[in-house]
């Protein structure tokens, strides 16, 4: 299905947020995700369920003042 | 011998009354040896979009874990509640700690605070367990609503981010210190060289946050040095009591017992 992640739409096959950070190279990293917008915890991200559409954000630490 | 002169913030102690932002650096090898020169104790952090497979964040995290600092994670560039709220969330989890230096924009050329947005996404994660560090005005009522909302500290800004332009609204930040003398004031934002942190200091400010003045520097490492001086400087001439400027002269030699010459 296309997600968008990080503002670029991508072909993902994982139908599940974890699976999904797997696939696009992040898993095991210190990211924090949402989904449309709304947080989604580490500990749920096995159980995100992604659909058609849906606007993936992973945030890593960065500078920043 | 003197009295230890710890800075309290959430309960926390630190010896240092310098924060360092760690943006904009040459280089991280830079950021490290600014952070050492700087004494800092508490450095500010960010969250942004990690390209797919480039991991330069986690490069980052394991060299302010290095540190062995503390972090202040900032809610840079959020615009509106439900994005300060939520890059907030996200931020606990990723940095393991309950503090956020909360930012709500309003206005893109200034940066200045949103304090309306400000004051009710304050409100939202202070009821959740946050301890909030709102970058905010001068303002005095919107100080006394971000402490109804539950923020135990408050940081004005100097003047705009990156500026340079040091206490741009003297009378005002005066009056603000004045107005809550028991909460920890830092200053953050707007200054560009270390008589502005000294100044900060001296007028009775907990601390200074400090991040373009010395990543932007020459030799950021030396100015972080010099910062911490004058950081130092400024919080011993606020204990020691400085005097109240006179509009006229004063002799500082005594005149009882000047010879007659004439």
């Amino acid at each position: 299905m296309n997600i968008q992640v990080n503002g670029e739409w991508r072909q993902i096959g994982a139908q599940d947020l974890a699976g999904a950070l797997e696939e696009i190279g992040l898993g095991g990293t210190v990211v924090a995700t949402a989904v449309n917008g709304e947080f989604v915890p580490a500990s749920s991200r096995a159980a995100a369920r992604l659909a058609e559409g849906d606007r993936l954000e992973v945030l890593s630490p960065m500078q920043g003042g | 011998m003197p009295t230890p002169d710890s800075l309290r913030l959430y309960g926390v102690e630190l010896d240092s009354r310098l924060l360092l932002g760690t943006a904009r650096y040459p280089s991280p090898a830079i950021l490290t040896e600014a952070v050492k020169a700087s004494g800092a104790q508490l450095v500010t952090v960010s969250l942004r979009r990690e390209a797919a497979g480039e991991r330069a964040g986690q490069g980052f995290w394991s060299l302010i874990r290095d540190l062995g600092v503390r972090v202040l994670p900032n809610t840079a560039a959020c615009h509106s509640v439900k994005e300060a709220v939520t890059t907030a969330h996200m931020a606990r989890e990723v940095f393991g700690t309950p503090w956020v230096k909360l930012e709500v924009i309003g206005e893109d050329d200034t940066l200045q605070p949103d304090v309306f947005a400000l004051v009710e996404a304050a409100r939202i994660l202070a009821r959740e367990g946050f301890e909030v560090f709102p970058y905010t005005t001068e303002d005095l009522i919107c100080a006394e609503r971000l402490l109804e909302a539950g923020c135990r500290v408050l940081m004005p800004w100097g003047s705009p981010i990156g500026s340079g332009r040091g206490l741009n609204n003297l009378f005002g930040l005066k009056a603000l210190r004045a107005r809550f003398p028991e909460v920890p004031m830092l200053i953050d934002a707007g200054i560009g060289v270390p008589s502005h942190a000294a100044q900060s200091l001296e007028l009775g400010f907990d601390a200074v946050l400090i991040n373009t003045a010395v990543s932007q520097a020459v030799d950021p490492v030396r100015m972080a040095g010099a910062f911490a001086r004058a950081v130092a400087a400024g919080r011993e001439a606020y204990l020691a009591g400085p005097m109240e400027p006179r509009d006229m002269a004063v002799p500082s030699t005594p005149v009882i017992g000047t010879a007659f010459l004439g």
